[in-house]
């Protein structure tokens, strides 16, 4: 084999274009924050009950992802599947590039943004948060090291340490960004072990579908085939079985949910009281995230193509925003049992059912921590040899 | 990429355009022997406290912060170095004869920030006037040096210098 | 260290504690040998505890605490202690409902089963196993020797997880720039805020404002760790709740007649 992997250096101008508007895109989201920081979050649609909002939705779906980004190059060095071998680098740095956009918004949707420094030089070990500060930054340092070791031949001896190591942390961290919610006691929607291992699974799916997201892309920039036939099958085969295990957990998360007496009044909030959020459970995340591309992942000619696989990740994607907005919004939004077998109301929404509308400097933030990761790895690409290098049409 | 080599080369030009403009207005200011520009805070209504301005220029965010952590997390109420009354005896009055917020640039705590450029947070929480429990004497005397604040009214304005900012600092003008 | 005009201070004040065996004990601080009650100071106000001196850290030995009797608020009486709090500590409606501050609200509550109808205040609980504090990433959130859980809003940034975390929705957000706040009271935008249960009061040996505007013996101001002190002779010898007392926080006010 030639060089496997490539800079890249040849590309028409829809790449061009794809950076300019990721750097539109940032620079617009930079001001929304901007906006928001200044007036205060009164401009924002978020309030005294709903206090995580649309950028938190967009953070811990990228954080989320990054873990999932990393999991082909996880399978070619931790389970020595040679065939994802190539696609190694880009999926490491994807992964670094998804953490540090959901960071991002996680960062400018703070009250105190300017206190970055404090949040650095504080810290309480009793927090799951500043757990997961940590567990954040070592992912980076850890894929950092693992590129590193795939890069170099001098220190190639460490790649499967490495590898290892980020695997673990990977899993880790994803289990940290999950026990956020679980650790909320009085939060009935999120009072669940099971929230680990289903931010795990759901991880791998809406990380391997932006990986593929931009793998396809990057084929459309360079006019070369990026992808064997081979590897698309078992692409496909692997979104099925991901996608299946993320249904799995959530169904289990939602039956024992039903199981325990006190939680089935917030079950009923989300699953079929007519809520947005049964919307989004039902149609978005079930239907456009699981079933539509499962439908088409399972025609093998079709799931296997390239506009197969597109629609299919896009679809996913879309699906992943609605799992995480109807887990943190819709949590949210279902009223804390202050006096049960009472009915309770007051000046402070007590009892009733959080109102949250997402407003635009929202929307647009969250979107720049898209187009942040985007760019850092449009901007990588260009720079260092990341992208597997085609192969023949015929392969 | 061309268009940036251009870009970059104009950037620089102008960065030493301006460099060198900056550097001859400071010597021509130097030789016209001006006294110099500086901060001159108001005097405070108790008159001088025991706390040294030469220390407390130097450390007042240092002695504040202790100070801080040790009300906020302890209940220390003792009044030395306490914000409210160093805010207390520091209040300047306005034309109206009402205490002006940091938003005027006559505040105590803004004629020297204003000079230094740096920005004071206190201000988005605490209250940067006195009320209720203002000390009686000052609340009697009121402030005759209100009108004196500012950093203009020493010296004509010219610029600001880390230089002179320093000599300040140090106690070497009143 | 301490200057002259300290030592005058000083002079003043005085040290109470209630000791177990050898009844109220008394003494000095400093050297001056006038004893004398700093003004304001209501002796038996609450039990035997006392103002501790300014410059005396607080301690594990007290645990402040509430006892509020629900049958003995009207709706209004609720409201009148809402108003004092807001008085107090300078927070008030702006005409915002989602995103005003709120330290204390009425709770207005019906049996479901017996219909029956009353109110009560509700605000910080104050836990003695506070998650917000488990929570919070900088330990802006944090419980004083005391008891008394506060926010540091020097180091808190804003990021709204022990909202998240707070059974009770005690905890309100900054959502606008304020200004003119009380001065011993200071609350900003972008920070998280909620009832300090009047600590610069109870620092001075005085009862939170909603307790001085709440009906006579409606709500009990005191130290629970005394146990000659009102509140700890009343917790044992009536009937007292916990709100939520499944998820064992020991909030360190209770509730009587829910
Ligand atoms: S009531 Fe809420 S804010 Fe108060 S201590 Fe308990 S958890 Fe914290
Ligand atoms: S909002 Fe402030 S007090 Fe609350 S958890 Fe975050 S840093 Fe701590």
């Amino acid at each position: 084999m030639a060089e496997t992997y490539r800079q890249l250096r040849e590309y028409n101008n829809s790449f061009n274009i794809l950076l300019v508007l990721h750097v539109v895109m940032i620079a617009v989201g930079l001001g929304a924050a901007f906006y928001m920081e200044h007036n205060g979050h009164v401009v924002t649609g978020m309030n005294n009950q709903i206090v995580w909002g649309l950028p938190h939705v967009f953070a811990i779906f990228l954080i989320v992802s990054a873990s999932g980004a990393l999991n082909l190059a996880s399978a070619s060095s931790v389970f020595s599947k040679l065939a994802y071998k190539r696609f190694a680098r880009l999926s490491a740095i994807l992964a670094i590039a998804l953490l540090i956009g959901g960071l991002v918004v996680l960062l400018l949707d703070l009250g105190r943004p300017d206190r970055l420094i404090v949040a650095m030089t504080y810290y309480n070990f009793k927090s799951i948060f500043a757990w997961n500060i940590i567990l954040y930054t070592g992912f980076i340092t850890i894929v950092g090291i693992y590129l590193w070791t795939m890069m170099d031949k001098t220190v190639a001896r460490f790649n499967k340490a490495a590898g290892w190591g980020a695997f673990i942390w990977r899993i880790i961290l994803t289990t940290g960004t999950g026990s956020i919610f679980g650790f909320l006691v009085a939060r009935e929607a999120y009072d669940a072990a099971i929230m680990a291992p289903l931010f795990i699974s759901s991880s791998f799916v809406y990380g391997m579908a932006f990986t593929v997201w931009v793998l396809i892309t990057m084929c459309q920039a360079t006019g070369h085939r990026l992808i064997t036939k081979e590897v698309s099958q078992k692409l496909r085969e692997l979104f099925i079985i991901f996608i299946a295990a993320m249904l799995y957990f959530t169904a289990v998360h939602h039956l024992t949910n039903l199981y325990a007496a006190e939680h089935i009044g917030v079950e009923r909030y989300i699953l079929w009281s007519g809520s947005v959020f049964t919307y989004l459970f039902w149609g978005g995340h079930v239907f456009i995230g699981s079933i539509l591309p499962m439908l088409i992942l399972m025609k093998s000619d079709l799931g296997s193509s390239r506009v197969g696989l597109t629609s299919a990740s896009i679809l996913m994607l879309l699906g992943g925003m609605a799992h995480i907005y109807v887990i943190v919004i819709g949590g949210q939004s279902y009223p804390l049992s202050l006096f049960p077998g009472m009915e309770v109301t007051s000046t402070f929404q007590d009892g009733v059912f959080g109102n949250y509308m997402p407003t635009l400097p929202e929307l647009l933030l969250g979107l720049a921590g898209v187009s942040m990761a985007m760019f850092i790895v449009g901007f990588a690409l260009k720079i260092l040899p990341f992208l597997p290098s085609p192969v023949a049409e015929d392969q | 990429m061309k268009i940036v080599l251009i870009m970059q080369k104009l950037i620089m030009t102008m960065l030493g355009v301006a460099f060198i403009g900056v550097s001859l207005l400071a010597s021509v200011g130097q030789a016209s022997a001006q006294p110099e520009w500086m901060p001159n805070p108001p005097k405070a209504i108790g008159g001088q406290c025991d706390l040294d301005p030469k220390e407390m220029r130097v450390k007042h965010m240092t002695l504040l912060d202790h100070k801080r952590d040790q009300t906020m997390h302890d209940g220390i109420r003792t009044k030395k170095y306490s914000l409210k009354n160093c805010i207390a005896c520091h209040a300047v009055k306005d034309e109206s004869n009402k205490y002006v917020t940091v938003k005027d640039e006559r505040h105590f705590c803004r004629s020297c920030h204003d000079y230094a450029a740096v920005r004071i947070d206190c201000f988005d929480c605490h209250a940067s006037r006195p009320q209720d429990t203002m000390n009686k004497a000052a609340k009697a005397a009121g402030n005759p040096h209100a009108k004196s604040a500012g950093i203009s009214a020493i010296g004509k304005p010219g610029d600001r210098t880390v230089a002179t900012l320093r000599k300040f600092i140090a106690g070497e003008v009143k | 260290m301490i200057s002259l005009k300290q030592d005058q201070t000083k002079v003043k004040e005085t040290k109470v504690t209630s000791g177990d065996e050898a009844g109220r004990r008394e003494f000095l601080k400093g050297s001056a040998a006038a004893l004398a009650l700093a003004p304001g100071m209501t002796l038996f106000a609450y039990g035997e505890a006392l103002a501790k001196p300014a410059d005396q850290a607080v301690s594990t030995k007290s645990r402040w605490g509430l006892l509020i009797d629900a049958a003995k608020f009207s709706d209004e009486d609720v409201d009148a202690c809402v108003k004092a709090c807001q008085d107090e500590n300078g927070w008030s409606d702006t005409g915002k409902p989602l995103t005003d501050p709120q330290w204390i609200r009425r709770v207005n509550l019906k049996n479901k089963k017996t219909e029956e109808q009353f109110s009560l205040p509700m605000m910080c609980q104050h836990c003695a196993e506070p998650p917000c504090v488990d929570v919070c990433p900088t330990g802006a959130s944090f419980k004083r020797k005391d008891g008394i859980v506060l926010v540091d809003k020097h180091i808190c940034i804003g990021c709204r997880y022990c909202m998240m975390a707070c059974p009770y929705k005690a905890r309100s957000f900054v959502h606008e720039h304020i200004e003119d706040q009380k001065e011993h009271a200071p609350r900003g935008i972008g920070t998280v805020e909620s009832c300090t249960m009047c600590v610069h009061l109870v620092d001075e040996g005085k009862e939170p404002a909603c307790v001085k505007a709440a009906p006579a013996g409606a709500m009990v101001f005191g130290d629970l760790n005394d146990k000659t002190s009102k509140l700890a002779q009343l917790i044992k010898s009536v009937a007292t709740q916990q709100v939520r007392a499944d998820l064992n926080l020991d909030p360190g006010v209770r509730y009587r007649n829910i």
